[in-house]
């Protein structure tokens, strides 16, 4: 166990090493156009040259790339061009909001998933099963700008009971809330259900189910004392496995709402060229995958006493 | 491997469409591709007006045309019929998505094959290069690489390639080492054929079903993909006619004028919805037998 939590934290230092590199060299290999990018294209080749010179950006590839790592480490992304701002302190109240955002899709998704999905595989090949499945298809097949486009067409245009906008200019509101998280909900339950099932289905035709069935427990006590337990377990993976899926959806919807998170701070920065801050949120929003990959391993290998227990 | 596990079946394309039959919802989601197919290939004969032709500004749907037909679908800001745009739309993302996804598996199946029958050193590398590319948030690659590399239809390509083979080497990966062990891929390799024959004659055909499953629904999310891109902003390049695009433009006028961002997005969920569906009754007929 020990053994593979180690292995699974290595795994994780080496994906963000890579992620790291990559990302170092595609950004900042070309100095001159790096140069262009900070100082703007008005400057001239003279103080770009100055501030190459002065930013020690002449010396080796190598060197500069474990200066840049060392200084991130220490939570330094350096400055933002466009916002005029450390990117520190630009990153940390975005980074909030968007955790808001995620955490409260989940906390209502994966109730919603996880009874849709034991609803459907507890009787599979049912009507019941069929309709909860192609239900989820179709919320799935709706990407999240296409679902915000007809929601808010229902809600904002026509009915006009919600906001259109989620920019929260004067300050924090529930009712700019309502939108965002509807779509991403809408969009992600559908997934996570669908693995419930699946997951769930299998439980159902086990050994062990078929006893509990023949000793004459009822119905729901198979399903709540014996089946739920171990079915459980792929969706809790899917879940932590949907994070960088999640994270996805989460920069459209906030761009289609104008919702300030980070996803709207990395279209603003990619779009405008802003490199430090395309860096920093980067790097951010991967670490953010990464761990939660690796703690759905470890959870996972928890859970499941085959392997705990070998 | 989470969830169903994929079973093997020696079923050609053609058989497994006819099986379709037996799948009323699989059906309904081949009669919606059949439909969006239909028209991107019959476009030219279909669409009222030329996609690109300037017309009537801000036309609600209904509005009478200049030459005397009607804007059935409306029209956009800069006066070009809505509905033309989204049937030439079609054809521009059914150029594209199945290109990409082909592409794709292409590059996934050969190292999928190459993981799993060579085993050893290239296995570990390419899987652990697999898992790193999987990790990554894909929207946030696509977007720092189309940014950095230019918006161009090649790169959205190659990004989308970037991106997907991963996955699809996974599965392959996983169904060639299950048929490697077979009977008949000994005899083979005691016949004396090359690897290349081994892994492209022998392995791959048999591994073909979860495979048609999983490219259904890889052409939906690289339709999502592509479509996430138009709309903000970073996918193909004008002039074609794209959905996201258009979802994009019309944003800004979406209070008053609807219909531009409306139907455009009817129209890219419905493409996927059949994609989707047309997978899941696949997936259900190649489970019966």
């Amino acid at each position: 166990m020990l053994y593979f939590i180690l292995k699974r934290v290595g795994m994780m230092v080496l994906t963000m090493l890579v992620t790291s590199i990559v990302l170092f060299l595609v950004l900042e290999i070309n100095i001159e156009s790096l140069a262009v990018k900070v100082l703007g294209q008005f400057s001239t080749d003279e103080q770009r040259l100055l501030w190459l010179e002065n930013n020690g950006y002449f010396r080796p590839v190598y060197i500069r790339y474990f200066e840049w790592l060392a200084r991130i480490l220490q939570g330094d992304f350096g400055r933002s061009v466009v916002f005029q701002e450390e990117v520190s302190v630009l990153l940390w109240p975005r980074l909030a909001r968007t955790g808001l955002l995620a955490g409260l899709v989940l906390a209502i998704a994966i109730p919603i998933s996880i009874i849709l999905g034991i609803l459907a595989g507890m009787k599979e090949g049912s009507a019941q099963d069929r309709s909860v499945s192609v239900f989820c298809i179709i919320t799935t097949s709706v990407p999240e700008f296409c679902s915000a486009t007809l929601i808010s067409w229902v809600f904002v245009f026509s009915l006009k009971w919600l906001p259109g906008t989620s920019s929260m200019i004067s300050g924090f509101s529930w009712t700019e809330m309502i939108l965002p998280v509807l779509v991403l909900v809408i969009y992600d339950f559908g997934y996570i259900a669908r693995m419930t099932r699946a997951s769930m289905a299998e439980v159902m035709q086990s050994q062990y189910i078929r006893t509990a069935h023949l000793k004459g427990l009822p119905f729901h006590k198979v399903v709540l004392q014996h089946g739920l337990r171990n079915a459980l377990i792929a969706p809790f993976t899917v879940i932590m496995l949907q994070i960088p899926w999640l994270l996805s959806g989460v920069i459209v919807t906030e761009y289609f709402f104008a919702y300030k998170g980070i996803g709207t701070l990395l279209l603003d920065a990619s779009l405008r060229h802003d490199v430090f801050l395309i860096e920093a949120i980067t790097l951010v929003a991967v670490f953010v995958a990464v761990t939660t990959q690796a703690l759905s391993d470890i959870g996972y290998m928890y859970l499941n006493p085959k392997i705990r227990f070998s | 491997m989470i969830g169903v596990k994929p079973k093997i079946l020696n079923r050609g394309f053609l058989a497994t469409l006819i099986n379709l039959r037996e799948s009323p919802v699989g059906l309904i989601g081949a009669a919606i591709v059949l439909f969006w197919v239909v028209m991107a290939v019959f476009a030219p004969l279909i669409a009222p007006y030329d996609p690109l032709a300037i017309q009537t500004p801000f036309a609600k749907p209904g509005t009478s045309a200049p030459d005397g037909g009607l804007f059935l679908l409306g029209t956009d800001q800069k006066g070009r019929d809505v509905l033309s745009r989204i049937i030439w739309g079609s054809r521009t993302v059914l150029i594209y998505a199945p290109l990409a996804t082909f592409c794709a598996y292409i590059v996934g199946i050969a190292m999928g094959l190459a993981a799993g029958y060579r085993r050893g050193w290239v296995d570990i590398f390419l899987s652990r290069m697999g898992d790193i590319i999987l990790s990554f948030p894909v929207l946030i690659l696509y977007i720092i690489a189309i940014q950095q590399f230019g918006r161009s239809n090649l790169n959205i390509v190659i990004a989308i390639i970037f991106a997907s083979a991963p996955g699809i080497m996974r599965i392959v990966r996983g169904l060639t080492l299950e048929i490697r062990e077979r009977e008949y891929i000994a005899a083979a390799q005691v016949r004396g054929e090359p690897n290349w024959w081994v892994m492209i004659v022998e392995i791959l055909p048999n591994a073909r079903g979860p495979l048609i499953v999983d490219s259904c629904l890889r052409i939906g999310y690289v339709i999502i993909t592509i479509g996430i891109l138009g709309f903000l902003g970073l996918g193909l390049p004008p002039p074609d006619p794209e959905w996201g695009g258009m979802i994009n433009q019309g944003r800004q006028v979406a209070l008053m004028f609807p219909h531009m961002t409306l139907f455009p997005a009817i129209a890219l969920s419905t493409l996927v919805l059949g994609f989707n569906l047309m997978a899941d009754g696949l997936r259900e007929t190649s489970l019966k037998d």
